[in-house]
């Protein structure tokens, strides 16, 4: 066997912290050699992208530092190498592409420009050579017309596109270990198969060690050699990956892939009496207006929702599936009176369309949401008492004592302690803020719960539990969800049925077993298929075909060709 | 490019109507009569008459009101009640000098306040930040006339280095451009240092710092231009700050700009004047703002002008 390119021998990180210094690393070992992938797993806080920027000597400084270890690359330490050293070892040596492609680009340079600065900077070749090596290392990511991407900003391409560019950036000088901190967290399951299916074809090229870090043990299963799991900075399990899947030895990676949705595992739904439907939309569409000329006219519309209908009834959850910019969350706005709508919305049997703010009001108590980010989506200067008992206050519900017992039992509901109320967002971990957010969204006792992708922010471990509480709580009150997610995992987990959606309309539509195990739509397969599956004895897929969905703007007057579905069996309806 | 073009020079029109309405209305309101400051004090009120009807002061007020702006719109600012001149005419001699002074205040300002700013982000939270941000924060608080007087004091009167008022040489414009360029030294610095502390903390940063970059690239290349971006449309509309500091500084350097001719109608009721003044103004800041908002999108890439 080769020797190791990378050598980490018992490496310590320290953070400072208000309390003291925090060991966040706690003597790491590894090795990785060429050619090579070797997945750093585990959930967030467990010290995994720590490790990476300290090889990259990136730790943030001063709060971070290493406290002792050793990182060897071939023959060179890098723990406590100059500035000057490390310039020279990053990138031409060790590259690294991160989680966000959105924000990791310059947005005031060209494609070409961050390109050539980053050959330049390594004498990789002489200036006049340099345009042709970028358009070079484009072709290499498969980037589509890659000569046009050259002079283009990156605000002008797609998140798979940026992440091709960092990935061409990070391959500029042909280093020996690429670094890949969550390359696909960001992106839609089509284009994350893309990207992960390029960095397998470019190691398999290149030779290159890769240090994969990912939360998503179904990318693990699909991507690594080895795999270590990390908790608290500590090393909890090292093993091939086809030994950890079949055979984990620590109680902790047990668990952790024991908690991993699988897709085609989720065990059949319950089935329910028929009941009245809660919701009902007929022929709902959303567009957005985009405005210019001299008079600031609208000029073209966002098609972002076309022509979609659908029913919910009580007791049932139905999931919206599709890709970022396909409507799914607009139409969760649509239905609250966040975005503007044309159509039929009909609530417990009651219309919706026209009605003033004031007839609004108990509509609106009918339907709430619970939004992705369960930090975000609650006042940092509020109690969570205070902040779950607002909607109480403001539909004039409860008033006086009556309002804390009602707060103290939606905590007690949600699995928290009443005690917790007089506290600030700040002291829970988001597993608790996503509860929190559950308890205001029932605090008014609607009939429709709409979850926006609600437990995509969470660890797998908390999901699972996220994910039971609701479950709980539709057995308890009989309530409706309409369950936006990108996740087929999830969806399999807890939809009735399932709802595909492509650029605003739906494309399929039927019982979650017909849609997930007889998809008929040929988008509904390719999503299906792109979801990384946590099986490394499945064969990895093949090279995978890149599609352009096409674009939702029309100029006015005109729209897409409505798609019509037709049934192919009881319930299941598919876009022809 | 071209639409949008037109569709804001037609909203800047429209804003000047406006702002002629509003003045007109406000000198309209004034309690002051300019007919009894240009007749004297000791004129008898037949004469206070006879020149409210010369100067069309007893029509209504639309009527006064239309009549400025038909003749502003063929070009005609109307007469100086007290000076025997056309407005235009006044304003056209005074204009350049308040020009040059702005151009190089704005030149002042920017080369302060950037430079402290970036400097003091890039040392942030140590002696050389906070000994920088004291100096911004005494020169946004320090009234004009006040630094005007002791830069006078110090630089002009002690050690002789500039003269002491007037206008000519590049020596003359020192003194008045650094007092009228202070307070905004201290607001760009402050701005310039929390968005640079901004951008520091932003991913695209790491990403070059990965890529093996020094730190002068890093700085020049990636921190500043996108650092800078909040600070162009903040141009626009610091124009309008110059209007009001100019009236100060002008008086106490002795610099024949238009801001003394302001201050000078204003106190004699000469309602043309300041009418014409008022204009000239408005019209800057309106321009002003329209430049910053076609600059942004060539240094930006992301706005588009539609």
């Amino acid at each position: 066997m080769s020797d190791p390119v990378l050598k980490v021998r018992e490496l310590n990180v320290q953070v400072a912290t208000p309390e003291g210094a925090k060991t966040v690393l706690d003597r790491l070992s590894f090795d990785l050699r060429a050619g090579e992938t070797l997945c750093l797993a585990g959930e967030s806080g467990s010290g995994k992208s720590m490790t990476a920027l300290a090889v990259m000597g990136l730790l943030p400084k001063p709060m971070c530092r290493i406290t002792g270890g050793s990182i060897r690359l071939g023959e060179t330490e890098l723990v406590g190498l100059s500035d000057a050293g490390y310039r020279r070892i990053r990138t031409a040596r060790v590259a690294m592409i991160f989680q966000e492609p959105m924000t990791s680009l310059n947005p005031l340079m060209t494609v070409q420009q961050q390109l050539v600065e980053t050959l330049l900077e390594h004498d990789a070749c002489t200036s006049a050579e340099a345009p042709r090596r970028a358009l070079q290392l484009l072709r290499d990511v498969q980037m589509t017309e890659p000569e046009r991407r050259l002079k283009q900003y990156p605000h002008e391409l797609s998140g798979g596109m940026r992440q091709r560019v960092m990935i061409a950036i990070a391959l500029a000088c042909d280093p020996e270990v690429l670094i890949a901190d969550e390359p696909t967290t960001a992106l839609d399951v089509t284009v994350q198969a893309e990207i992960l299916d390029l960095i397998r074809n470019l190691q398999r090229d290149h030779g290159t060690a890769v240090l994969m870090i990912t939360h998503d043990m179904g990318v693990v299963a699909e991507m690594a050699d080895r795999v270590i799991i990390l908790r608290h900075g500590q090393e909890v399990e090292s093993a091939p990956v086809r030994d950890l899947f079949a055979a984990p030895q620590s109680e902790y990676a047990q668990e952790l892939l024991a908690a991993v949705p699988r897709l085609g595992s989720a065990p059949p739904r319950r089935a329910r009496p028929a009941t009245d439907p809660v919701l009902e939309v007929e022929e709902l569409s959303v567009r957005f207006p985009v405005r210019g000329g001299i008079l600031n006219r609208v000029q073209a519309q966002v098609h972002a929702v076309e022509n979609v209908s659908f029913e919910i009834a009580a007791g049932e959850t139905l999931a919206l599936v599709g890709e970022s910019g396909c409507g799914k969350s607009t139409i969760g706005k649509a239905l609250l009176g966040l975005a503007p709508w044309t159509g039929s919305v009909k609530v417990a049997g009651r219309q919706t369309r026209g009605l003033g703010s004031s007839a609004m009001k108990p509509v609106r108590r009918a339907i709430q949401m619970v939004f992705q980010d369960p930090g975000a989506s609650l006042d940092s200067r509020m109690t969570v008492g205070d902040q779950v008992a607002e909607p109480l206050q403001i539909h004039g519900l409860a008033s006086g004592s009556e309002i804390a017992d009602r707060v103290a039992h939606l905590f007690r509901r949600v699995g928290l302690s009443p005690d917790m109320m007089a506290r600030f967002p700040h002291e829970f971990s988001g597993g608790q803020r996503q509860r929190i957010n559950i308890a205001r969204a029932l605090s008014l006792s609607p009939r429709l719960i709409v979850a926006d992708e609600s437990v995509s922010a969470l660890d797998v471990s908390v999901q699972a539990q996220v994910l039971e509480l609701l479950q709980e709580i539709q057995d308890e009150d009989g309530l409706a969800f309409l369950f936006i997610s990108h996740d087929m995992a999830v969806i399999e987990q807890v939809a009735d049925r399932v709802m595909v959606m492509r650029l605003g309309q739906v494309v399929e539509e039927g019982p979650r077993d017909a849609v997930l195990r007889d998809p008929r739509h040929a988008y509904t397969r390719r999503l299906l298929s792109a979801v990384p599956v946590p099986d490394p004895t499945r064969p990895r897929p093949e090279r995978i075909e890149t599609e352009s969905l096409g674009s939702p703007i029309w100029p006015v007057g005109e729209g897409p060709q409505l798609l019509n579905l037709h049934d192919v069996a009881p319930g299941h309806r598919v876009a022809s | 490019m071209q639409s949008y073009l037109i569709r804001r020079l037609l909203e800047s029109a429209l804003i000047l109507l406006g702002i002629t309405l509003v003045t007109f209305i406000l000198l309209y309101l004034v309690p002051a009569d300019p007919a009894r400051q240009i007749a004297g004090r000791s004129a008898t009120v037949e004469t206070v008459q006879n020149i409210r009807d010369q100067l069309g002061l007893n029509d209504p007020f639309f009527a006064q009101y239309w009549r400025y702006l038909t003749s502003l719109l063929q070009g005609d600012m109307g007469r100086s009640y007290l000076q025997r001149a056309e407005v235009s005419e006044l304003i056209a001699s005074r204009l350049p000098a308040s020009l040059l002074l702005m151009v190089a205040a704005i030149a002042t300002e920017l080369m302060m306040g950037l430079t402290i700013g970036i400097v003091a982000a890039l040392r942030r939270n140590r002696p050389a930040d906070h000994g920088l941000m004291i100096f911004s924060f005494v020169s946004i608080s320090a009234p004009q006339f006040v630094i005007g007087i002791l830069l006078l004091y110090v630089f002009a009167v002690q050690l002789g280095w500039f003269p002491i008022g007037g206008y000519g040489s590049f020596a003359h414009v020192v003194l008045p451009a650094v007092t009228l360029g202070f307070l905004g030294a201290g607001w760009y610095s402050r701005m310039m240092r929390s968005s640079m502390i901004d951008v520091l903390g932003q991913d695209f940063v790491r990403t070059a710092q990965a890529k093996g970059l020094g730190r002068a690239r890093i700085i020049l290349r990636h921190v500043i231009p996108n650092a800078i971006l909040p600070i162009i449309a903040m141009i626009g509309i610091d124009i309008g700050l110059f209007m009001s500091g100019i009236v100060v500084v002008e008086s106490v350097f002795g610099w024949p700009g238009i801001g003394q001719l302001a201050w000078q109608a204003i106190q004699r009721v000469d309602i043309p004047v300041i009418m014409g003044v008022t204009m000239v103004s408005a019209t800057a800041i309106v321009l002003g703002n329209l430049l910053a908002d076609l600059v942004a999108p060539m240094i930006d890439p992301r706005i588009k002008t539609k």
